[in-house]
Parts: C-alpha cells; structure tokens; sequence
C-alpha cells in the first residue's frame, strides 16, 4: 500500500514538473536561429540575444492561460491529495483530487490543441521544441494519473 | 596622460544618444506622433539637425522624410508622406517629434531618427515601427488573466456554494428537530432524529 502511495505521489511530482517547464521553457518552436514560447519571440543574431514580448494574438493569450491554469489544478490536486490522506474515511475515493487532476489534463489538451491548429507558421525551418513535447507527454500522464486516483481507495 | 583606451572610453560617454519607441500601434486613418527625443553632454547647439527616414516593410530602401537644419523644418514634399508630415517637435528641448497624419496600410514600416548636437554627432540612430491595424488588437495579457480569473473565480465560488450547503443542511436539521413538538407538526412531517 505504501508503496502505490508513494507511486502515485511521485508520479504527480513529475507531472508537475513536466507542466511547470512546459509551460516555462522557450522552447515551443524552434527555428533556424529564433525560438519562441508561450511568452516570447528570441532570435539569436550575432549580435546577441534579443527577446520580444510574443505577439498578441487572441490565441496565444488562451494558450498561456490554460497552461496556467493547468499548472495550478495540478498543484491543486497535490494538496488535495496530501489533505485527503489524513482526512479521508476509510474505503473513501479520493474524488476531489481525481476531479482536479483530471480539469489539469483537460486544460494541458485544450492548450495544446489550440497551439497546434493556430501555431506560429513562422519560417520552414521551425520545428516543434521539446516543450511543446512536454505539454502533449504530460496529458495522457495527468490522465492516467487523475484515474487511478478515481479508483484508488484509501485503506489503512 | 590619457591613453588611446581612455580617450575613446571618453569619447563614448560623451556619444548622443537617441530615444524614440519600439514600436507604435495605429488604426487605420489616425494620426500619430512619432517622438524623437536625444540625450546629450553638451548643451543644445543651434546647429542641431534631425532626420527621419522611412523604410516601408519588406523593402531594403530607405527614403529621407524630414530634417531639420539651421532653424527650419524640411518635410517631405515629394515622397508618401507629402502633404500627411508635420513638425510637432522643439528642437530647443532636444525634441524631434513628427505627426503623421490619415495613416494607411502601406506606411506600414521602420522610421529612423537621426539626432546631431554639433560637436557631439557620434551616435546611434533609432527606430521605431509603425504598425497599423483595421482594429486595435488586445492588449497582452487581458485574455490571458481573463481566462484566469473567471476558472479560478468559478471554482472559488463551487466550493464556497459546496460548503454553504453543507451548513445550510445542518441548519435545517437543526431547525426541524427544534420545531417537532408533539401535537402541533404532523407525525410525516416532524420526525425527530433527523440525521
């Protein structure tokens, strides 16, 4: 028991990590010589690197706020778990953290989704970068995560 | 004795230095103030010059808009802007602002400032872009906090809805067990020990 606890418990770790680089890194698309994020447009020239605030599309706003808010309802859900630990009845479900794990996973899609359909179609040398990977990794894990929590009972 | 090194460090503090924005959003038939302003070590000669130069997006050449030298502002009178440039600058407060005016798509691109303080000309020009839209984008970051708040707003008000009831349940147990006195509720209806 312990150790599925400690499983699970680690696996939540991770996929909160992995959302929080996701949605952190400059790395969305990389191109050539620039690299873009949810927040910035970079270009390394030889004179450096110069960074603009990214555009300010209608859909890049939404973008970064489900990223947002995914992060949040994963961290959400860490402290319901750890509260649901040592206040759940016993042969209770631990619903609450299911429900919010779960809202994550759906917001890290949804983000997705919409960066892929209305991705910056910038020069044909750019290609998705590894946080953009991240996000599409950590939404079937916040999945699978959100239910084994639907089905794990607390015994003691 | 100054050494070679220590005169150009000299020499580059005492560059001009010229400010004037990143980037300017505009609608189309608007008018817009491009500012120019300058920084110098020296006072404000009366030989001090300024210079705009337009380079429209997606084209490699530059075309002189306006100077002004000696005392008299020079616009354009040739080139796209003729008859839309005016200038709105104080060369006396180091300030090298143009208007432009009924703005179009096609003045969509980089204008170049360049500001001389006679003797002190060394200096980087500055430009700014012009961008000019059919509507006025949102600015960034209202989406994004909007989305925010109103997910957060609505869980906040889930759980406060959630707990509410849960008080309100055990109000009304509470209530009920209150007003069950024999003779006056009937028997279906006040039951005592509600749980």
């Amino acid at each position: 028991m312990l150790l599925i606890l400690l499983g699970v418990l680690i696996l939540h770790l991770i996929i909160l990590v992995l959302l929080f680089v996701s949605t952190a890194a400059n790395a969305w698309t990389v191109g050539g010589s620039s690299s873009t994020d949810l927040w910035y447009n970079c270009l390394t020239t030889n004179g450096g690197y110069h960074c603009r605030p990214a555009s300010n599309e209608d859909w890049i706003q939404a973008v970064q706020a489900l990223m947002v808010l995914s992060v949040l309802f994963c961290f959400f859900s860490l402290i319901a778990f750890v509260y649901q630990l040592f206040r759940l009845v016993k042969g209770g479900r631990f619903f609450f953290t299911a429900i919010f794990q779960i809202l994550a996973s759906l917001f890290v899609m949804c983000g997705a989704i919409i960066y892929t359909v209305m991705g910056p179609q910038g020069d044909s040398s750019a290609s998705y970068g590894y946080a953009y990977v991240l996000a599409w990794v950590a939404f079937p894990l916040c999945l699978i995560s959100g239910l084994i929590y639907i089905v794990l009972r607390k015994r003691e | 004795m100054l050494t070679l090194a220590d005169l150009t460090a000299l020499n580059q503090s005492q560059a001009i230095v010229i400010y004037t924005g990143w980037e300017r959003h505009a609608l189309v038939g608007s008018d817009i103030r491009l500012s120019c302003s300058f920084f110098s070590w020296r006072w404000t000669s009366e030989d001090v010059t300024f210079s705009w130069t337009y380079r429209p997006d997606g084209s490699r050449d530059s075309i002189s808009i306006f100077h002004y030298t000696g005392g008299v502002p020079y616009v354009d009178n040739k080139g796209p802007f003729r008859d839309r440039l005016e200038f709105v600058g104080n060369p006396g407060r180091r300030d090298g602002s143009i208007l432009l005016k009924n703005l179009d798509f096609s003045d969509n691109g980089t204008f170049t400032c360049d500001a001389k303080n006679p003797p002190d000309i060394v200096g980087r020009p500055s430009s700014v872009r012009l961008l000019v839209f059919e509507k006025v984008p949102i600015q960034a970051g209202v989406i994004t906090g909007a989305i925010i708040g109103v997910v957060l707003g609505l869980l906040v008000l889930i759980v406060a809805i959630y707990y509410l009831m849960r008080f309100l349940v055990a109000r009304r147990v509470f209530n009920l067990s209150v007003r069950s006195v024999p003779g006056l509720c009937p028997a279906a209806l006040c039951q005592p020990g509600l749980q």
